[in-house]
């Protein structure tokens, strides 16, 4: 067993196909092109199948990992990808999104000594390969028990809640505030990052398992929470994300050409507006682009700007590179695709033109001191150190807060000081009965994997309360 | 899908009345609050203030003017057509209560958002003065709407073809002077709320408008929408669309109007010019 193990270790990681920066960085394909069925193989191999496997620990919706490589490296990919749906609806967006370098792969054996087996690639392989190739088949479900849940917001947690309920026998509809399905997946998440198809293939196979999803619905606005009770829900479950974008509160921030990270990626991904005018939504584009803030966010609209063919895309951040919150993986792309980067930056000011555009921004550098209450060190201003950087798209992409439209509308659901909902850690229960939070609304802004894992426990609470009214 | 079951054309055809199915926006909508539209697949999502709306037929009533290629996009949908999208009722309502004597003031299809407010301040006992005008005589609309929803209509058009020659401002002035005025509701383009505004600030008459900036979802997750108000930045779809008129920044507002003209203009100059050769 030593043996086979040592033998292991010597082969080395099957690395997937991506696009070259050079032409990557000028279309919005997806980067990363997928393993072929003999790299999936030969990657399976690698797994070591430990008997207490690490990945599934560091899983936040504990996937069977071990057992879907090894259904994977014996060739049943149906048999794979079923495995799989027990335990994560969305196996096409986590193997894409998902940061696995701190979750399942983060914990494999394998990689203590060398690189980590390729989860994330394994997974997205075997819900590309059913996409591509399976028979549709849905997975079981338990007999009806005649009771309706509602799942506010069609992001990753929503997703979650409403494939694990429809699957134990629940009526459940999702109801959206956009006219499209998938949340962040849709208006977020860049195409070159998740392909829309993707997501809306994983939405339509809910559907086909008998969730019903209501778009244009705007809880808090065109129905309310209490509303949807009367209305004969039983349960609640609020995913509806932070959506609240954040602001610099700098002079001159509302000159034109100063957007959230969440206008510009709104239209460039749910209005498809790197499209225009092919379709009708405009974006701005900008040829010297600065992005504030360095977490993926960030990320995505640097790349998104230099897709959109911007001269300069310059990532601005207060702090130093070890303290930037996006992914290794993105930072590391976003570098090969062009975007530079200007780090113990910070910007003071923005200067616009009689029109009332922006044409520059005043910044400041800085050094980092003490460590701060997040427990990195809290950056300094350097006096004296004023400079002038030419721009004419600023995209803020400091991080959200909580978005009060459907909170306000509840007065009766305990809130925390920041506004976000309280819910139980454990089982997202709020103060509100027969109603669940979970997602970026109750920790605030996180990933999707951990959304999708407050969604899987407040989905097992649901059905514990309906089951037995606790 | 939201099916258009009535249509008309106003104003020499450049602004359009559609009457749309809509029931749960219906029941829900109260005056001062506002849809947003998206009439297919590849369209933009447009915030429109509803005209008026009626929850037993299920119905809400939009009014706009075509300025661009989405407005003219709009304008080819007939009767029985549908709206691929239409959400709602966003923003807040109009704060209603019963002051005394009211003013309210409209220009363009500012005069379409004004009157449900007017029907309302009226119906919960307000004296509501209303001053309507437009360009010209042929290019007003609602009058006799208007009439109805009022106590005393006084019409204005800037070149003098129908009621008073000159501004809505030219009346308002006389009313304020007149005295006694507790609210003023000014809806219209921006220049002329800003006059509005101007007007009723050394009257010390509180005074709303009802702002229309761009956005997208409506909900106060773009912040594409920010107006400066009172020296704070506000999010129109939430936190509006009506403001204190002698708090909100209107040259930023102008200014951030023309985010896309440029792109704006030309896409609708190639749809003319496709739909002229089609």
């Amino acid at each position: 067993m030593k043996e086979k193990a040592a033998k292991k270790e010597k082969v080395s990681r099957v690395a997937m196909p991506e696009q070259k920066p050079e032409i990557r960085r000028r279309n919005f394909d997806e980067v990363p092109t997928g393993y072929t069925v003999a790299m999936a193989q030969e990657e399976a191999a690698r797994c070591l199948q430990c008997k207490k496997p690490g990945c599934v620990d560091g899983c936040p919706v504990s996937v069977d990992i071990p057992g879907f490589i090894n259904l994977i490296s014996q060739g049943d990919f149906t048999g794979a990808i079923r495995h799989v749906w027990t335990k994560n609806a969305l196996p096409a967006v986590c193997g894409r999104v998902c940061p696995q370098e701190i979750q399942c792969e983060g914990k494999c054996i394998v990689g203590k000594r060398g690189e980590a087996v390729a989860i994330g690639n394994l997974e997205r392989f075997v819900a590309d390969w059913e996409r591509e190739n399976g028979t549709g088949a849905l997975p079981p479900q338990a007999p009806s028990t005649g009771k309706k849940v509602a799942v506010v917001g069609s992001g990753p947690s929503g997703l979650t809640v409403a494939g694990d309920l429809i699957q134990k026998g629940y009526d459940v509809t999702v109801l959206e505030a956009f006219h499209k399905p998938g949340g962040v997946l849709v208006y977020g998440i860049p195409e070159f990052r998740l392909p829309k198809a993707i997501v809306a293939q994983e939405i339509n196979f809910l559907e086909r398992q008998g969730v019903r999803l209501k778009v244009n619905a705007v809880v808090g606005r065109t129905v309310s929470l209490d509303e949807l009770f009367e209305e004969g829900y039983e349960a609640v479950y609020l995913g509806v994300g932070a959506g609240l974008p954040r602001f610099m509160n700098l002079p001159g921030e509302n000159l034109i050409g100063i957007l959230s990270a969440n206008e510009y990626l709104t239209r460039a991904n749910l209005m498809k507006a790197y499209r225009y005018p092919d379709v009708d939504t405009p974006i701005p584009k900008g040829k010297n682009v600065v992005v504030l803030g360095a977490g993926n966010v960030a990320m995505d609209s640097a790349r998104t700007a230099m897709r959109l063919g911007a001269d300069s895309v310059k990532i601005v951040y207060r702090r130093s590179r070890d303290e930037m919150p996006a992914r290794a993986a993105e930072i590391h792309h976003a570098e090969e695709e062009g975007i530079e980067f200007f780090l113990l930056t910070n910007p003071t000011q923005f200067k616009g033109d009689q029109k009332g555009r922006l044409t520059g921004m005043e910044c400041l550098k800085m050094e980092l001191g003490e460590p701060d209450d997040s427990g990195r060190r809290r950056p300094i201003a350097i006096k004296g150190s004023e400079f002038h950087m030419d721009t004419d798209l600023v995209i803020v992409a400091v991080g959200s807060g909580a978005n009060p439209l459907l909170t306000q509308s509840t007065p009766d659901m305990e809130l925390n000081k920041w506004g976000y909902i309280v819910a139980d850690p454990e089982t997202g229960k709020t103060t509100k009965k027969g109603v669940w939070a979970g997602g970026d609304i109750v920790t605030g802004a996180a990933t999707v994997i951990l959304a999708m894992g407050a969604g899987r426990k407040a989905a097992d609470a649901i059905h514990q309360y309906l089951t037995w009214g606790w | 899908m939201f099916k258009i079951v009535k249509r008309e054309e106003m104003a020499e055809g450049t602004v359009i009345l559609n009457k749309i199915e809509a029931p749960m926006i219906a029941k829900k909508a109260k005056p001062g609050q506002f849809v947003i539209l998206k009439a297919n697949e590849d369209g933009e999502r447009i915030p429109l203030t509803m005209a008026d709306t009626d929850p037993d037929k299920g119905t809400l009533t939009i009014i706009y003017m075509v300025v661009g290629k989405s407005t003219a996009l709009f304008k080819t949908l007939k009767v029985g057509d549908t709206f691929q999208d239409v959400i709602g009722p966003l923003g807040k309502p109009t704060h209603l209560e019963k002051l005394g004597k009211v003013v309210c003031v409209g220009g363009g299809t500012g005069v379409a958002v004004l009157h449900p407010i007017t029907r309302a301040l009226k119906q919960i006992g307000n004296n509501v003065t209303c001053i309507i005008g437009s360009r010209t005589k042929d290019l007003l609309i609602l009058e006799s709407q208007m009439k109805a929803a009022s106590n005393d209509l006084r019409v204005c058009t800037d070149d003098g073809t129908y009621g008073h020659h000159g501004f809505v401002t030219d009346v308002l002035k006389e009313v304020l002077e007149a005295g006694d005025v507790k609210l003023v509701v000014g809806i219209g383009p921006v220049p002329m709320m800003r006059a509005v505004a101007n007007l009723t600030r050394p009257f010390e008459v509180k005074t709303l408008v009802s702002l229309n900036p761009i956005m997208i979802d409506g909900t106060g997750m773009c912040g594409g929408c920010r107006v400066s108000v009172g020296g704070e930045t506000k999010f129109a779809c939430v936190d509006g669309p009506e403001f204190d008129g002698h708090q909100v920044n209107f040259d930023e507002l102008m200014l951030r109007l023309q985010a896309y003209c440029e792109d704006e203009k030309a896409c609708y100059e190639d749809y003319c010019t496709l739909r002229e050769a089609t």
